[in-house]
């Protein structure tokens, strides 16, 4: 297991957003957090590398631990954490920037500065993200002219060129056409081979689709969490096949 | 919560009252055969072939619903096995149309020669045939896997039955040597029936995964 997370619950003042959620994250799969608008899935996500921690009233106890360490002892280094579990947007966050410096972002923050190993950083995650061939010959280009599927892609190749473990994607194509989003999709099932990946999507198909595992959040509870296949096929819990029946929402 | 997708979960239902209304039709064409062969009522025959038409017709219209079903609703879970198992259990039925079709034009081509005996097996094999496809169908319609499971057990019985009857014709053909060549036709009728067995069981293991989502092999028969 990548990360093991026991009984966690939050709050933000008064109100819980999860309450007993306990789930264990395989290294090198994807892992699809699906539930309808509200049911917690972003706070869960945002558990996973303390971003949290940025919200004033949240109050949260329960145990995390990413290879065995618990992500929320004090001593714990959270600019090392956001490296080692990078998180992907819903909608594309770029800076103001050429699409050189968004891509090498993290890296600057983390203290690189050598333009070759740069050059080469830049390269490589914009390969992987599927974006090097459309954009290689305008990199000093500002990354805001681009669509908003390259956007994206972007958005992925800068948490990449950082080299994280593990990937968290919050809803990553809700704003992209479908050729984008399958881009992304491919995108996903090529990375999982080296990264953990856990991704919040409305889109049943695209979780059946790209995911090993699916968990099923409402109202700040998770519900049921097994194999995609047999979510999809055989879901355990009532509410759960409801929901991805398109029953309710 | 609020209920939604009501279309949808309508013409689900739909599809599954397609296919009820489908297995019923058949069910009474193998009836009807069976009433004729006994008979000899080569009227009653005709009209059973031509009810196949309607057969046809009513699975190219269940296969239409669920492409369409498939194509924009893009079904999942038990959704989807209404679906698959609409698509298979017609096909079923289909089958067991086409061998009511066959027994009545037998009826048409050789009319009926039996005595007492071999009449006996034949109704018996028939009996069986008729219980198991109309319980088969029953338990699609009332999601009854306790009673698909009984139509499974009912295979065997029938295997017996066929057994006996194909014995006791095979017999008649050598005694009643004059008639070999329509005797020969009635085991075909034998073989028929025991056939409309078999799809019954298919439609049984159907409704098994339909409402349990389990995969039952049938054992290869012999
Ligand atoms: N910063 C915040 N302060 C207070 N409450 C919040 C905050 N963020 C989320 N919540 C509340 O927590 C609950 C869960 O929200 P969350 O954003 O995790 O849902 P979600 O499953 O990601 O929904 P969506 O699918 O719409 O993105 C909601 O009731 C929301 O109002
Ligand atoms: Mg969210």
């Amino acid at each position: 297991m990548k990360m093991t997370i026991s009984n966690l619950n939050l709050y933000y003042g008064e109100q819980q957003a999860l309450a007993g959620v306990s789930l264990e994250i395989p290294r090198n799969r994807v892992m699809a957090l699906i539930g309808p608008s509200g049911c917690g899935k972003s706070t869960f996500l945002r558990t996973l590398n303390r971003m949290n921690d940025l919200i004033d009233c949240v109050r949260i106890d329960g145990r995390i631990e990413l290879d065995g360490a618990n992500v929320y002892a004090d001593d714990m280094d959270l600019v090392r954490l956001r490296k080692r579990v990078g998180m992907v947007f819903q909608r594309p966050n770029l800076f103001p920037m050429s699409i050189y410096e968004n891509v090498i972002y993290g890296c600057r923050v983390h203290g690189l500065s050598d333009k070759k190993r740069l050059d080469e950083i830049v390269e490589k995650s914009l390969r992987r993200a599927a974006l090097w061939e459309e954009v290689k010959d305008r990199l000093d280009d500002s990354a805001m002219g681009m669509s908003g599927g390259q956007q994206q892609r972007l958005c992925i190749a800068r948490v990449l060129a950082v080299e994280p473990e593990v990937l968290l994607m919050d809803e990553p194509c809700s704003a992209l056409d479908p050729i984008s989003t399958m881009k992304i999709e491919e995108l996903v099932q090529e990375l999982k081979q080296e990264y953990t990946i856990v991704m919040v999507t409305h889109n049943m198909q695209q979780a059946a689709r790209v995911s090993d595992y699916t968990a099923f959040f409402l109202n700040g509870k998770l519900i049921e969490h097994d194999v995609t296949d047999t979510i999809f096929t055989n879901p355990h819990d009532k509410k759960t096949e409801d929901y991805i029946t398109g029953r309710f929402g | 919560m609020e209920q939604t997708r009501k279309e949808y979960i309508h013409e689900l239902a739909i599809v599954q009252e397609k296919v009820a209304a489908m297995g019923d039709k058949a069910c009474t064409g193998v009836q009807l055969a069976m009433e004729a062969l006994l008979a000899g009522d080569t009227e009653l025959a005709r009209e059973v072939m031509l009810a196949d038409d309607v057969l046809d017709e009513m699975i190219v219209d269940i296969e239409d619903s669920c492409i369409l079903l498939i194509a924009k609703q893009q079904p999942i879970a038990h959704d989807l096995r209404v679906i698959a198992a609409g698509f298979k259990i017609s096909t079923d039925i289909e089958r067991i149309g086409d061998h009511a079709y066959d027994i009545a034009k037998t009826v048409q081509d050789v009319g009926v020669l039996l005595d007492n005996e071999r009449l006996k097996w034949v109704q018996l094999l028939g009996a069986c045939a008729v219980d198991m496809a109309a319980k088969a169908m029953r338990a699609y319609r009332e999601h009854d896997v306790r009673l698909a499971d009984e139509v499974r057990q009912l295979d065997k019985k029938m295997d017996a039955i066929f057994a006996h009857t194909f014995y006791a014709l095979s017999e008649f053909v050598t005694t009643e040597a004059p008639h070999q060549k329509r005797i020969t036709q009635l085991l075909f009728i034998a073989r028929f029936l025991e056939r409309i067995g078999d799809h019954a069981v298919n439609i049984a293991e159907w409704v098994i995964y339909l409402e349990t989502a389990e995969r039952i092999h049938k054992k290869d028969k012999a």
